[in-house]
């Protein structure tokens, strides 16, 4: 080709010219949404088909090691997912997932405070129930179930 | 359709404006005529020429445009600007060694004849070709021309050294083989004394200068 490139987009000749038909349009549409629904159906049926693998039953920490209206942070249920647990002023025990659900940032706990920050966007959570109460949060951290056997704390499940 | 050309034969034109006419009642430029007919040497001759577009094989025209707007389909007939990308910019106006394009100020376009595509298309006559009464203009086969004309059609045209080969044929004496139109340098022009009045000059006749 001799032709400069911006010839060969734009050429002379109508019938050089690459055009996209309304038709070649309208048929990629349409592949492209069906493919597009179809994979959407395949997550979908297998989501409904595999069960989520059970979540562990893991010690996080004995009853006395973490004092009232202070926090401890753990893994549960994979060592690549940060938690936290909370006791506040009346002894109760709770423990959220510490990833917020704005951006994944890590939320902390600020000692005698019921509530759980995320420093990013100044994010809040509850401490009791994991409820977001202020900034761009709109959904709830997820809760991990905690037992109290003996003298441990042992989480025995995630509730999303 | 094909075999089909378009012939003009300059002699024969009797200047009636037939075709101007014609042409001018065509709905896709309905009042605007495409064609020009032209006078030659006005003081001493009566003798006129029309001019519909030549449609070149490689239309300058086309090649001069900036925004894509003159397109030469597949037949080879080149079609007048297209209105959402012409600019008006009038470079195929200047480009043209035809003098066939023209800006149109009130539609800010540039619009030419394109052969009638909406007739040609559909296998009728252009319409200046359909109403010449002098068969100066002629949609025909070479066939027919070759049989009803004396001299012989012609597309190849030398501008100095470029070389245009149009779609349109010209009848001319058969010892003619191609057109050859000297160029005047512009450097030559620049440096040549003041040319004399030009003696064909209908605006001074008029005003009896």
């Amino acid at each position: 080709m001799d032709e400069p490139r911006w010839r060969q987009d734009f050429p002379v000749r109508w019938d050089e010219d690459h055009y996209v038909t309304r038709r070649e349009l309208a048929k990629f549409l349409t592949l492209g949404s069906g493919l597009l629904a179809g994979a959407n159906a395949m997550i979908a049926l297998i989501g409904l088909t595999r069960t989520p693998p059970a979540a562990p039953v893991q010690r996080i920490a004995g009853v006395n090691d973490v004092a009232p209206g202070s926090s401890l942070l753990f893994r549960y249920p994979t060592s690549e997912d940060p938690c936290i647990l909370v006791r506040d002023a009346s002894g109760r025990f709770d423990a959220f997932s510490q990833v917020c659900t704005h951006l994944s940032c890590a939320v902390v706990h600020a000692p005698g405070e019921d509530v759980l920050a995320c420093p990013c966007h100044k994010g809040a959570f509850s401490a009791r129930d994991g409820l977001p109460t202020a900034g761009p949060p709109t959904r709830r951290l997820p809760r991990v179930v905690i037992e109290q056997r003996g003298d441990d704390l042992v989480a025995t499940r995630l509730e999303v | 359709m094909n075999e089909f050309a378009f012939f003009i034969d300059y002699s024969r034109c009797i200047g009636c404006q037939a075709c101007v006419h014609a042409c001018s009642e065509c709905d896709t430029h309905r009042g605007r005529s495409l064609i020009h007919l032209e006078t030659i040497e006005r003081r001493e001759s009566v003798q006129t020429a029309p001019q519909v577009c030549m449609h070149c094989e490689d239309p300058i025209c086309a090649q001069v445009c900036p925004a894509d707007a003159i397109k030469q389909t597949s037949d080879g007939v080149v079609q007048s600007s297209l209105k959402p990308r012409c600019i008006g910019c009038s470079n195929c106006v200047l480009a043209c060694p035809f003098g066939v394009p023209k800006y149109d100020a009130d539609v800010d376009q540039m619009m030419k004849c394109d052969m009638c595509y909406d007739r040609t298309s559909t296998g009728r006559r252009p319409m200046c070709a359909t109403v010449c009464p002098s068969g100066a203009l002629a949609f025909a086969t070479i066939e027919e021309i070759m049989q009803a004309r004396r001299g012989h059609p012609v597309n190849d045209w030398w501008f100095g050294d470029a070389h245009v080969r149009t779609k349109v044929y010209v009848l001319v004496p058969t010892e003619v083989s191609r057109f050859d139109i000297s160029i005047i340098p512009l450097s030559a022009l620049r440096r040549a004394p003041k040319p004399p009045v030009d003696p064909y000059d209908v605006a001074a006749l008029l005003e009896g200068r």
